[in-house]
């Protein structure tokens, strides 16, 4: 398990752990998580084939993130870690292989209305993020055989219980009263559950076998049950226990604030997120919403908690926290 | 001269057109010369034996490129060929030619191709003329005839097209053909809105330059105007051999066609009195690239032309032949014609009909005068048996007297239902291709100058002959004519065009013995004896007045505005004629609640009361049956296509409470209900659904209408047939039969949501959420791409705000459908009204809410269309 530091990969390695799988982490840091642990950068070959050696399987959840850092950066540890991944697994004769990809690689900037895991777009660049893990996914899902199988996962807007992601910057935002809602909040969008996204990353390595229709594809994973956003956002606050009352930016005016903030802020503070960027405007303003019936047919695979069960495991966890 | 050079590769793609469908061939002429001739050909897979083998012809000045669509969509399974006529497209340019030339070089091509086994032909524009020419003259080698938007002769009564006319004139031939492309571009301007834009240069391509525009020209000046063109023998040869024809014909129509307009189709029709017809509607001349005349070809090709080197299937003549016999009995036992309660009550002097705006009532006595007089009075103007008769007459005696009158004469009465508006009330009129019309001046003047029946002879209301009229209804009842003979029980009686809930209006045609034993099932289920006197607030209801031998009178009210029925003007109309029985629509009834102001005593001997026409709440019968203390309340279920279907009292009604739907009761004594699998396939045998699943809903009843007037492929798709041979007609309407064999409706079909998780029906959910406090209304309907469409709860709460429903809403509305039919509610939205039907004021739109909803929940901005 590449990226052990993140929530999602600890999670999917739980759930691994508790099917009596043995599981290996590769991080920079700590993994918090009761595994053989190595330490260090994707980026370092020799290192991952030392990881990887003796592994039947590897899920590929190591990635650089947001929006802040040189393209050199993104690059190099999201496609050539992916590389390396690659080259390491095939040489050792691994069985299989997930890519944690997401859905950002096909962003279209458009509305998505019960969408299939459409092909990567390469060539953006205005968005590193997504162009690397763009490039990487073709790079993973092209090395794809039966030799190697290999199956990328698109997990869309993963929260629960413990992400400093999506819940946590939501319910910093809110409490400091910068939380806007955009265009009015009715966008429909899907999101996952955490412990979905780990099932989800499970059952894609179950599936991916010599012969599987999954080898080689891409795969949307949400819960399936997209909400207007406004609802979606209101149920993690009202989970954290938070009572601001957002407020409502035309989706015109964010699309075109999210583009200057980002210019603004990448000479300012270039070391942080900004509070808004022009892909994150287009995420929350309008619809994004994926067909599941791909990743039900090939991966077996469905959410086994609901978005109502997940809010309620999400104030539990407030409430202990 | 050479024909100009062929597309590129580039082109071809960007007209949608393979380029490997190209190629062009050398064919020695029957001239004696040899001419390259361009074709557009697609077969199946080397492997595959082609269905049978299609060769398209063009007119002027298209070419090849206007059958891609058919090439398109049957070259998987069919050989198709498409050729472009010499002096066209980009086949080689020659002199003149003449029309028997033209037929010639048609079949100097079919030689040169090697198309040997029977062949299906198919012409558009002048290239039917030369269709028909080579299928007259090869009838041993056609498998099928298929024409669109041509001709053979002018029709009777018609002149020439006047844009052929003018472009034919003398020296304006060669400006506008040759030297301009006026006549090249004005084709194409007469359907200029409706083609794609990328089609638009594939058009103009072969005529670009003005030498290759001469054989358009000279098309032009082929068209005979009159006996002394060489051409015009030749034509009228054709013309009067077409009706030795026997192989299955189809005319497909573009009906908004300037020039081939719908005389031309129903001239072919007369010749070929087997042909099948399916009209477009706003569809012009170029309906090939215009409409989906490709699906109807493919179609009916399934249906009537049987494969290649095999004769019709057993399977499908086995089918073929018990549907006929169970359809066609030969002869009608028990039948009685609509007119014979007024024959036998002719001498009678009680109240027949009561008019409610004046209050002047008819007699039976005159009432049979008049319907008599009538029939003599258009029988001797001329009126022939099968005519067609727009009725423009407001509900009235006039109306009441005209329709038996033409039913009586053996026309048959064109009923357009004033819901449909001006508009669709004049491509109701203008479809049926009326020869006569019936109607208040000021329908007179609209019809007149809207040109709905061109042609058509006018019979006026009132006390003189305006707008042209030949005669009023007066002047016709003093005929001293005879009567004319009766129609047999087989002939046709009437087309009826309602305000359809989905698409355009549709003319239902009904014959006199489905007439006769619809009016019999509605005097069996209600009981209806001659005791008995009906108030119909529903206006075409009226109309069964005197078929059932009992007075009848239609309230005072607007009838474009049946929810305006006041409790006082329905207790008017009551006392009128001492009612037994009142049929009104939810509406009206909704309305007579609201406006009553205690028991009436005029509506003490009301035994029966009916509303029909759409779902009716519960609440506003119970209102009713407590302003009418002595009436049962039923609530009959059917459409325009067969009435009624099923019935159900409000005392079943109240014991079921509720379930999955609206519960419209019992089959009526000699109605079948069948439920099939949702989305089957009406080309193969149904199948029934075991009870209590989910499924559409099909009927038959000996009433059930004849089919859909010149809608060939829409009356075949309502119109399966069973593993038994029997045809049923599909209602629209999904639902269920339970286990006490009540029919529930749960929508319509067009209207289920086709989520990941499988079909979810409208109607439960909305019965689930309009339980809810505070929800007046509500629509389910489904966002996103078929197969996994998310549910999404549109409500009317009186709010005047259009948005994402407030969260107490929005759960109590997930919460209610979860525990009704288990499904998630993606999103629930509030707007302050939603869409109705003109008729009833009760259906909604659901397909136009859906629209809204999906731009609304991709984040936009939208203002609600209605």
């Amino acid at each position: 398990m590449t990226g052990g530091s993140s929530l999602l990969a600890r999670r999917t390695a739980e759930a691994l752990l508790a099917r009596g799988d043995e599981v290996v982490m590769l991080q920079r840091g700590d993994a918090a998580i009761d595994a053989p642990q190595v330490r260090g950068d994707v980026r370092d070959a020799d290192l991952v084939r030392t990881a990887l050696d003796g592994c039947d399987a590897v899920v590929h959840a190591a990635a650089k993130v947001g929006i802040v850092g040189s393209w050199e950066d993104f690059r190099s540890i999201n496609v050539d870690g992916t590389a390396n991944v690659i080259a390491a697994a095939r040489e050792l004769g691994l069985s299989r292989v997930v890519y944690v990809s997401t859905p950002s690689v096909a962003h279209a900037g458009h509305s998505l209305v019960g969408a299939l895991a459409d092909a990567p777009v390469t060539g953006r660049t205005d968005a590193h993020y997504a162009e690397s893990k763009a490039v990487a996914e073709r790079l993973a899902v092209g090395a794809a055989s039966d030799a190697l199988p290999i199956v990328a996962i698109r997990p869309h807007l993963v929260w629960g219980p413990g992400d400093t992601q999506l819940v946590g910057r939501l319910v910093e935002r809110a409490r400091a009263g910068r939380l806007a809602l955009v265009g009015g909040g009715t966008a429909l969008i899907d999101t996952t559950y955490i412990d979905n996204a780990a099932s989800a990353l499970v059952a894609a390595l179950d599936a991916a076998v010599p012969g599987a229709a999954c080898i080689g594809r891409a795969y949307v994973i949400a819960n399936g049950e997209p909400r207007p956003i406004r609802e979606l956002i209101e149920g993690i606050l009202r989970a954290a226990g938070v009572t601001a009352e957002p407020k409502v930016v035309p989706l015109r005016l964010a699309l075109g604030a999210g583009s200057v903030v980002e210019k603004i802020w990448a000479r300012a503070k270039p070391d942080e997120e900004p509070p808004l960027t022009r892909f994150l405007a287009e995420q929350l303003g309008t619809a994004h919403w994926f067909d599941p019936r791909p990743a039900r047919d090939d991966l077996g695979w469905r959410p086994t908690v609901t978005i109502d069960q997940g809010l309620a495991e999400l104030a539990a966890w407030f409430a202990a926290y | 001269m050479s024909a100009p050079a062929l597309p590129t590769a580039g082109d071809w793609q960007d007209w949608g057109v393979d380029p490997s469908w190209s190629r062009t061939l050398d064919v020695a002429s029957h001239d004696g010369g040899t001419h390259r001739w361009h074709v557009l050909e697609r077969r199946p897979a080397a492997t595959e034996r082609p269905l049978g083998t299609i060769v398209c012809v063009h007119g002027n000045p298209t070419w090849s490129y206007l059958w891609h669509r058919v090439i398109r969509r049957l070259g998987d399974r069919y050989q198709v060929v498409a050729v472009d006529q010499l002096g066209m497209g980009f086949s080689d340019r020659l002199g003149p030619r003449t029309y028997a030339q033209r037929v010639r070089d048609l079949d100097d091509v079919i030689g040169a191709l090697g198309l040997e086994g029977p062949l299906v032909m198919v012409g558009h524009d002048w290239g039917g003329a030369v269709v028909q020419g080579w299928s007259v003259a090869h009838q041993d080698r056609l498998a099928g005839l298929v024409l669109c938007n041509t001709g053979i002769a002018v029709p009777a009564g018609r002149r020439a097209p006047s844009l052929i006319r003018l472009a034919a004139a003398g020296p304006m031939t060669d400006l506008a053909c040759r030297r301009t492309r006026l006549f090249v571009d004005g084709t194409m301007w007469l359907s200029w809105q409706r083609i794609p834009a990328e089609m638009r240069p594939a058009f103009r391509a072969p005529y670009r330059r003005a030498a290759d525009r001469a054989a358009v020209r000279d098309f032009v000046a082929d068209v005979p105007f009159d006996d002394r063109h060489p051409s015009s023998a030749a034509l009228a040869d054709v013309a009067a051999q077409l009706p030795t024809i026997t192989a299955p014909a189809l005319l497909v129509w573009g009906a908004s066609d300037p020039v081939f307009d719908d005389s031309f189709a129903l001239d072919l029709a007369a010749r070929l009195p087997h042909a099948d017809l399916h009209r477009f509607d706003r569809i012009g001349h170029l309906a090939p690239v215009e409409a989906d005349v490709a699906g109807v070809l493919d179609a009916w090709l399934a249906e009537r032309v049987p494969p290649a080197g095999r004769a019709t299937s057993a399977a499908a003549s086995a089918a073929a032949s018990a549907a006929a016999a169970a359809d066609s009995p030969a002869d009608r036992p028990g039948y009685v014609p609509t007119w014979a309660a007024l024959d036998e009550r002719a001498d009678d002097p009680a109240v027949a009909f009561v008019d409610g705006a004046t209050g002047v009532s008819t007699s039976f006595h005159e009432l049979h005068q008049r319907v008599m007089g009538i029939a003599r009075g258009l029988s001797e103007l001329g009126l022939r048996p099968g005519e067609r008769v727009a009725m423009l007459v407001p509900p009235s005696v006039d109306l009441v007297a005209a329709v038996y009158a033409v039913w009586r004469a053996g026309g048959v009465t064109v009923v357009a239902d004033r819901g449909l508006g001006l508009g669709g009330l004049g491509r109701a009129v203008r479809g049926a291709r009326v020869d006569w019309v019936i109607g208040a001046p000021e329908a007179l003047a609209a019809a007149r100058a809207l040109r709905w029946a061109p042609g058509a002879y006018r019979v006026s209301t009132g006390s003189k002959p305006v707008m042209g009229a030949v005669a009023t209804l007066d002047d016709l009842v003093r005929s001293a004519a005879v009567l004319p003979p009766a129609p047999m029980p087989d002939d046709p009686a009437a087309v009826l065009y309602t305000s359809g809930a989905t698409g355009p209006a549709k003319g239902v045609r009904y014959r006199h013995h489905q007439l006769a034993a619809q009016r019999d099932a509605l005097a069996a289920t209600y009981g209806i004896t001659r005791d008995d006197r009906l108030v119909a607030a529903f206006a075409p209801f009226a109309l069964y007045g005197p078929a059932l031998g009992i007075a009848s009178t239609i309230p005072d009210v607007d009838v474009t505005k049946p929810g305006t029925l006041t409790a006082a003007a329905l207790a008017t109309a009551c006392e009128s004629v001492d009612a037994t029985i009142v049929f009104a629509s939810p509406a009206a009834l909704a309305n007579v609640v609201r406006t009553s102001t205690g028991v009436d005593q005029r509506f003490s001997r009301v035994r029966l009361a009916l509303s029909a026409g759409a779902p009716v709440p519960v609440a506003t019968l119970r209102a009713t049956a407590a302003l009418m203390p002595a009436a049962e309340l039923h609530t009959p279920y059917g459409m325009t296509e067969c009435l009624p279907v099923a019935d159900v009292p409000l005392a079943t009604i109240d014991a079921v409470g509720h379930g999955r739907g609206v519960c419209v009761g019992r089959p009526v004594p000699g109605a079948e209900v069948f439920v099939a699998p949702l989305g089957f396939d009406a080309a193969t045998a149904v199948v029934a659904v075991p009870p209590g699943t989910t499924g559409e809903v099909l009927v038959r009843t000996p009433w059930l209408s004849d089919g859909y007037d010149r809608r060939w492929a829409i009356e075949r798709d309502a119109r399966p047939l069973d593993a038994a041979g029997r045809r049923w007609h599909r209602s629209g309407d999904v639902g269920h039969v339970d286990a006490d064999g009540l029919l529930w409706i749960e929508g319509r079909s067009v209207h289920v949501v086709h989520t990941d998780r499988g079909p979810v029906t409208p109607v439960p959910v909305e019965v689930a959420v309009e339980r809810i406090d505070g929800i007046v209304r509500s629509a389910a309907v489904g966002v996103g791409p078929v197969g996994c469409q998310v549910l999404v709860v549109v409500v009317e709460t009186g709010a005047d705000a259009d948005g994402l429903a407030p969260a107490s809403i929005a759960a109590s509305v997930r919460d209610a459908v979860r525990d009704a039919v288990s499904q998630p509610v993606a999103a629930v939205l509030q707007v302050g009204t939603l869409p109705v039907d003109i008729r009833h004021n009760t259906k909604i739109d659901r397909t136009l809410v859906a629209t809204w909803a999906e731009r609304v929940l991709s984040g936009e901005r939208a203002k609600r269309p209605w």
